[in-house]
């Protein structure tokens, strides 16, 4: 069976419902247009691009080209960890903890994917590799994002709370720990969302593409709940692990808050 | 022995000397904006200082952070509260004749935190405080959101903590209540400097 291929026009259609979108949200005064359609657009240029560059990789199927593409995903994704935060700490600590658990949550779980269950010959191949390591990072970044924008900007907001607690002798550790359960539940709630809906409200992507590419849907099926328990692993392991890292970072050897270590904190 | 602070620098705040001995309430005064706040909470080891302060002869940095904030505790101005109910606040199983003496309802601990008025987050502030056990109480304003006849309760509630033996570091705007219930007291004069005040 073949894909039905989609025309310019097709595209154009679906894009023109987007700019009447931004125009709706423009005329309400509702500050989302620019991003929206700045959004859009970058979505449409990368994957353009993506494209010419998958073409490229998996003619060329050496292992180092596979591993250039993931560090620069990985890299991109802690970009976008940092600029979704509002307050995220100063001087290279709020990158370079993003970029660590990522990596450490998204290459570890790609790694074992590759090299213990799927097996494709060789192990970097990268039909098989770059997809995997997208949907593993993709998740993953949103994950380490949403938890640590709440972490950061939860120890902003209620310093006089962490504080208090402080004051009467309690250790940074209990100071913190609700605004630590906080984080991590709203960087897993994507993911648990995603799982509890998957198969009767929505149909996860790579499914659907596997199915409309011709796959049975058994099979579709199997590659779909792994995937899916990778990216909880790995989603899971990169939000805890960054959330750990930051409030750490959030107080010192005496275990007073340090607000001033968060940019734009004075 | 006591609360010592030497060669001591917070913020905009210069201290040469500073003692606070058990069982001892002493004043400290000055203009607003003048680093009274910063003091307390660098002597509570809340915000980063330079030089000595030890507490009975033991250097602040010879114990944890935490371990210090328990024997010199401040209270701030403006309370914060963590939990919806007030006897989260408190250490499992609190009871005693604190909610009485400070003239608070005694279901108060059942009550949600948002019901409390000023006056009583103010007053279970220096309860939660007290009921921990400090050995230097570092208080910003105790009674600045109180009714006269709940200041008074509340300064001789206070008196009964210091009779027991803890030492108290008082910030007042108002100098008949220094007067009643400090025995000395510090100024921060211009400059920053701490100095003691004279006593009449």
């Amino acid at each position: 069976m073949d894909v039905i291929a989609l025309s310019v026009t097709d595209l154009a259609v679906a894009a023109a419902l987007v700019l009447a979108l931004g125009g709706v949200a423009w005329l309400e005064r509702l500050a989302v247009s620019r991003a929206l359609l700045l959004a859009a657009l970058r979505m449409v240029i990368q994957l353009a691009l993506v494209g010419l560059v998958l073409e490229a990789v998996f003619a060329l199927a050496h292992w180092y080209w596979v591993v250039l593409i993931g560090v620069g995903m990985l890299l991109i994704a802690a970009r976008e960890v940092h600029a979704r935060q509002r307050r995220p700490l100063a001087g290279g600590w709020g990158y370079g903890i993003g970029a660590g658990a990522m990596f450490v949550a998204s290459f570890a779980t790609a790694a074992l994917a590759l090299l213990v269950l799927v097996r494709p010959e060789p192990w970097y191949r990268a039909q098989y590799a770059i997809p995997l390591l997208g949907m593993l990072l993709g998740n993953t970044m949103n994950g380490v994002a949403l938890g640590l924008e709440r972490l950061t900007e939860g120890a902003w907001r209620q310093r006089a709370a962490i504080e208090a607690r402080l004051m009467l002798g309690e250790p940074w550790q209990a100071a913190i720990a609700p605004l630590r359960r906080e984080s991590v539940r709203s960087g897993m709630i994507p993911v648990i969302n995603a799982m509890a809906a998957a198969g009767v409200v929505s149909l996860p992507g790579m499914m659907t593409g596997q199915i409309l590419a011709g796959s049975p849907p058994g099979e579709a099926v199997r590659y779909q709940i792994l995937i899916f328990l990778l990216i909880t692993v790995g989603t899971g392991t990169g939000t805890l692990l960054a959330n750990r890292l930051v409030a750490r970072r959030l107080f010192d050897e005496r275990g007073r808050l340090r607000l001033e270590r968060l940019s734009g904190a004075g | 022995m006591a609360l010592q602070a030497e060669g001591m620098q917070a913020g905009p705040v210069t201290v040469d000397d500073l003692r606070v001995e058990h069982g001892e309430c002493v004043a400290l005064t000055g203009p607003s904006g003048a680093g009274k706040t910063r003091l307390l909470r660098a002597l509570a080891d809340l915000d980063p200082f330079a030089g000595r302060l030890a507490l009975d002869g033991v250097a602040c940095e010879a114990m944890s952070g935490p371990d210090w904030r328990a024997r010199v505790m401040y209270v701030p101005a403006e309370s914060a509260w963590w939990a919806d109910r007030v006897d989260e606040h408190f250490p499992p199983g609190t009871a005693g004749d604190g909610f009485e003496l400070l003239g608070l309802d005694p279901g108060v601990m059942a009550w949600p935190v948002a019901r409390l008025s000023s006056g009583e987050r103010q007053r279970l502030a220096l309860l939660r405080a007290a009921v921990r056990g400090p050995l230097m109480l570092l208080l910003d304003e105790p009674t600045a959101n109180l009714d006269p006849a709940n200041a008074r309760r509340t300064e001789d509630w206070l008196a009964g903590l210091r009779e027991r033996g803890c030492g108290l570091l008082w910030v007042s705007h108002d100098g008949e209540q220094v007067m009643r219930v400090a025995s000395r007291g510090y100024t921060i004069a211009a400059g920053g400097r701490l100095t003691e005040t004279a006593w009449t």
